[in-house]
């Protein structure tokens, strides 16, 4: 039916008209930002957008993501439905009707029953958000029962109800062939059917309702967060290829910026993640620094992102100044400092994002601009970075005592041609004391297998990591550019780090400096040496007990080695080890990454406590650890909770455990 | 009004190590970094920078490498920096360092009146803290050591209230323009500086003075002019240790013994 072709094309020109220009503004601020290469490798690219956003693959990892697949669904196949409506109603000669009979009577079908799918959906996302929304549905700026929320499901609900409305109406009136095509529709029909003096008006009232609401709703799309319907497929097609485990160089010339400071100093994509957003949570649930009452919430990130935009893009637009400020006091569309250090980059934010935003890059961009072109960060950063620049390690210790852990030992310096592997101690592996059983562990597992392997000694030097994450990118390139330079002068070729941290530094951030050689974590190094056979234990490893395992978040998350230690560890003792709750992907952070290991923690409850509290919950005897700076934070942690009789020993030691012969 | 900072590039003492036989520092291979008294000297000349609007100058007298320590002052912020470098400048000691210094601060004075030298208190090298004495008596500038806090600073009525950091005691003493200071760690935290000043100091032009430029007499700078003599540079032997107590074994014993034992040796009363 049409109850008026000429009021509906006037009002449905209007409604377009309102909505090219709603997009208009909001797609041409996006063009504020910086260049950015998110085209390449289409093909790729086509295939995640599949994955991610037809397929729904994260949003259905939360059980209630099902709901959301339920009416991802729906929107597609109702927009058939729905630009038929739209058609028909300007122009009532064209319509499904003029299709094959056969492919007609199945699209009713399906829009009838999707209809109801749909309809119980919105009811589920209704009584949660009313009766037991999650805690992470909010956050100081967006709540889980905001009026936004409440008026999409409504137009929603009112969508599929007025379509039963006039299609039942249509059916009692008989001027429908295709009722028995329409089992819902034809039961709505049954219900009106006392009433046939009501009919006409009734079809034509649902109709106009179904008409209004339609074009209304799509004329708040763009003002709203469910802009994410018109951004959230594009920004999965525009997503990182690989994972977001670095990030980008910075060209150190006269003149540039470097960092941001304003929002137009984030790259399109960065902008484009903004409007992307839905307020889902799903990063605020994850983020370790949330977790533990830090004033940093991922999701007010990329929100105040978004804000920031719209407040002051139209104003850059026009050659003017900013008035909202990006970094500063507390409000919306701001982020203050304590927000921007709070992040350990252990990227749960990135893992658990449905639509691919990439909130952490965006942070680290933030502390670029604070440390390098207004010098600002936490004063405990003062030393780190001197100590860095000076002697190339976190804690200035004199780079002559970087072989003391070799006096034990019989230690050959790396030489090509004579060596295979260079094993890279790092800077905990060599410094600090606990961190050096680990390196000495290794050395004993090494010699075991008969690997031929040689140090740097003296003249290794820091590979950057914190300094990276900690935005110091200036002093990060320096010493980069050394240890390429250095490895390709001697001809380094195959890399054993003991610290994941150095893993992905060389494996990834180097890259960029077109570093293309092997690097191996210890973890994944052992397993190889175990599963050739070239690595035989003297006997099974009981005396460590119960065995709970801990993923690195630069292991695990970010370069996705997770089996190689629950296979070390199940070949080592006999038996797969403890999982935490939050276990591989989902691990919880230690709470040391992104240079949080040199600073302070003021607020809320420390993230290694929140961490070793979950450990402890299934009464190990050992957690099991593959980085020094985990081992720091977890025996720190214990000696807090009083948990003496746990021990933390990294997967080396257990291993080299496994090699004494009188245990 | 001219601030000027006195800085030195020192070898990197955690990594120096004695030659025996000629009795001097080892420098081949070691790094330099700026002395860390000195950091702090000239962070208030720039502190007093930023608040007076007076403007810093740092000098350093050293061998042409020194000019990375003077590159390092601008992209902190100085607005001039002077390398005073010359053959005949080497080999001094702390008297004839402060006459180069003293005559260096004096030629700068003649384009703009200075009004506060600011020396760290000693370098980790040398550990004298005679230059800043030095330069102060030469240049006849009141001599304000030890300063861990600028409490008045007034370039126009010429005056400055400082405090000095005694043992077991501060002093806070005022004392008219100019002025000397020796600062000590507590008076500030050095800044960082932003990447756009490194970028900028590359370029940034290092003057370098000789004695050319200073007209010094010969016999009152360098070797020549240095009456201390060094017989012998020897690295201190340290007494081992030793372990008392049973460790974890038995702590509470391990604690009564190390207090018995820091007690017999008069270690534990201030």
């Amino acid at each position: 039916m049409s109850p008026n072709p000429i009021l509906f094309t006037i009002i449905l020109v209007a409604a377009l008209v309102f909505f090219a220009w709603s997009c208009y503004r909001r797609f041409s601020l996006i063009t504020l930002g910086r260049e950015e290469n998110r085209y390449d490798n289409p093909g790729l690219r086509i295939w995640d957008m599949l994955l991610y956003a037809f397929g729904q693959k994260r949003v259905v990892q939360k059980p209630f993501g099902i709901n959301h697949f339920v009416i991802f669904w729906a929107f597609v196949i109702l927009l058939i439905a729905n630009l038929e409506f739209i058609i028909h109603g300007a122009f009532p000669q064209l319509g499904l009707a003029t299709l094959p009979a056969s492919l007609h009577h199945f699209l009713l079908f399906a829009f009838d029953l999707v209809s109801v799918f749909t309809l119980i959906a919105i009811t589920l996302s209704f009584a949660r958000r009313i009766f037991s929304p999650p805690p992470y549905l909010s956050t100081q700026y967006v709540k889980a029962r905001s009026p936004e929320a409440f008026l999409i499901l409504a137009f929603i609900g009112i969508l599929m109800l007025a379509y039963f409305g006039f299609h039942g109406a249509e059916i009692a009136m008989g001027e429908t062939e295709a009722a028995p095509y329409m089992p819902v529709s034809a039961f709505v029909a049954q219900l009106m059917a006392p009433y046939p003096s009501l009919l006409a008006t009734f079809a034509a009232v649902s109709w106009w309702v179904h008409a209004v609401v339609l074009l209304a709703f799509m004329c708040f799309l763009p003002h709203s967060k469910h802009m994410h319907i018109l951004t959230a497929i594009p920004n999965c097609f525009f997503q990182t290829l690989g994972k977001a485990n670095t990030q980008p160089r910075e060209e150190f010339v006269k003149g540039n910026e470097f960092g941001v400071a304003r929002v137009d100093q984030f790259t399109w994509k960065d902008l484009f993640d903004g409007y992307s957003c839905t307020e889902c949570g799903r990063c605020q649930d994850a983020c370790p620094a949330t977790n533990t009452g830090k004033p940093l919430n991922p999701r007010q990130v990329i929100h105040a992102i978004k804000t920031n935009l719209l407040d002051n893009g139209p104003l850059m637009q026009a050659g003017g100044k900013p008035v909202v400020p990006l970094i500063g006091e507390e409000g919306e569309g701001t982020n203050t400092e304590e927000t921007i250090w709070s992040c350990t980059t252990c990227g749960a934010c990135l893992q658990a994002c449905p639509v691919m935003i990439e909130q952490m890059p965006k942070i680290i961009k933030m502390r670029r601009h604070l440390v390098q072109m207004e010098s600002r960060f936490p004063e405990e950063l003062l030393n780190l970075f001197e100590n860095m620049e000076q002697r190339s390690n976190p804690w200035g210790i004199a780079p002559s005592e970087r072989t003391k852990w070799v006096s034990t030992m019989n230690v050959q310096p790396f030489e090509k041609g004579k060596t295979e592997y260079l094993f890279y101690v790092g800077c905990a592996g060599s410094f600090d004391s606990r961190a050096k059983h680990i390196t000495v562990a290794l050395a004993t597992i090494l010699n075991a297998a008969g690997v031929s392997w040689g140090i740097l000694g003296r003249e290794e030097g820091c590979c950057g990591d914190s300094l990276r994450r900690l935005g110091n990118e200036f002093v990060f390139d320096k010493i980069a550019r050394e240890n390429v330079k250095q490895f390709q002068e001697k001809g380094i070729t195959k890399v054993i780090t003991l610290c994941p941290h150095c893993f992905t530094t060389f494996k990834n951030d180097y890259r960029q400096y077109g570093l293309e050689i092997e690097v191996i974590h210890h973890t994944e190094f052992i397993d190889q040496l175990l599963r050739q056979g070239r690595l035989k234990l003297n006997h099974q490893v009981k005396e460590l007990g119960n065995i709970v395992f801990h993923d690195s978040c630069y292991l695990g998350r970010h370069n996705d080695v997770f089996d190689a230690p629950r296979q070390v560890i199940e070949t080592a003792t006999g038996s797969a080890p403890q999982e935490m709750e939050r276990s591989r992907e989902n691990s919880f952070c230690c709470g040391a990454g992104g240079g949080r290991m040199w600073m302070e923690e003021f607020n809320g409850e420390r993230i290694n406590l929140n961490r070793v509290g979950e450990a402890l919950t299934t009464n190990p005897d050992t957690i099991c650890v593959s980085c020094p700076y985990c081992m720091t934070m977890f025996e720190d942690g214990l000696k807090d909770k009083q948990a003496g009789g746990v021990r933390v020993k990294d997967i080396a030691e257990l291993v080299a455990e496994g090699l004494r012969t009188n245990p | 009004m001219l601030i000027v900072a006195c800085i030195k590039q020192v070898p990197d003492t955690t990594q120096v190590q004695i030659d025996p036989v000629t009795n001097t520092l080892v420098r081949e291979g070691i790094p330099f970094i700026v002395n860390p008294y000195d950091t702090h000297a000239l962070e208030e000349s720039l502190r007093l920078k930023d608040r007076f609007g007076c403007r810093a100058a740092a000098i350093s007298m050293g061998p042409p490498n020194a000019e990375a320590t003077l590159k390092k002052a601008l992209a902190l912020g100085v607005d001039e920096a002077i390398l005073l470098s010359d053959r005949v400048f080497g080999g001094a000691d702390t008297l004839a360092t402060s006459n180069v210094l003293a005559a260096a601060i004096r030629k700068l004075s003649e384009e703009e009146e200075v009004g506060l030298v600011i020396c760290g208190k000693q370098t980790i090298d040398g550990d004298t803290a005679q230059v800043g004495p030095g330069i102060a008596t030469r240049l006849g500038f009141t001599q304000l050591t030890l300063i861990d806090r600028i409490e008045e600073f007034d370039p126009v009525r010429k005056k400055i209230r400082v405090r000095r950091k005694l043992e077991g005691r501060h002093e806070i003493v005022e004392a008219p323009l100019p002025a000397m200071l020796t600062v000590v760690r507590e008076l500030n935290r050095p800044r960082y500086p932003t990447v756009p000043m490194r970028l900028a100091s590359v370029d940034a032009e290092v003057k370098v003075w000789n004695n050319q430029v200073l007209k010094l007499d010969e016999q009152k700078i360098g070797l020549k002019g240095s009456p201390t003599w060094v017989s012998r540079i020897f690295s201190p032997e340290r007494e081992k240790g030793e372990i008392i107590g049973e460790g974890i074994k038995d702590p509470k014993q391990t604690a009564r013994l190390l207090v018995e034992k820091l007690l017999s040796k008069d270690l534990l009363s201030l």
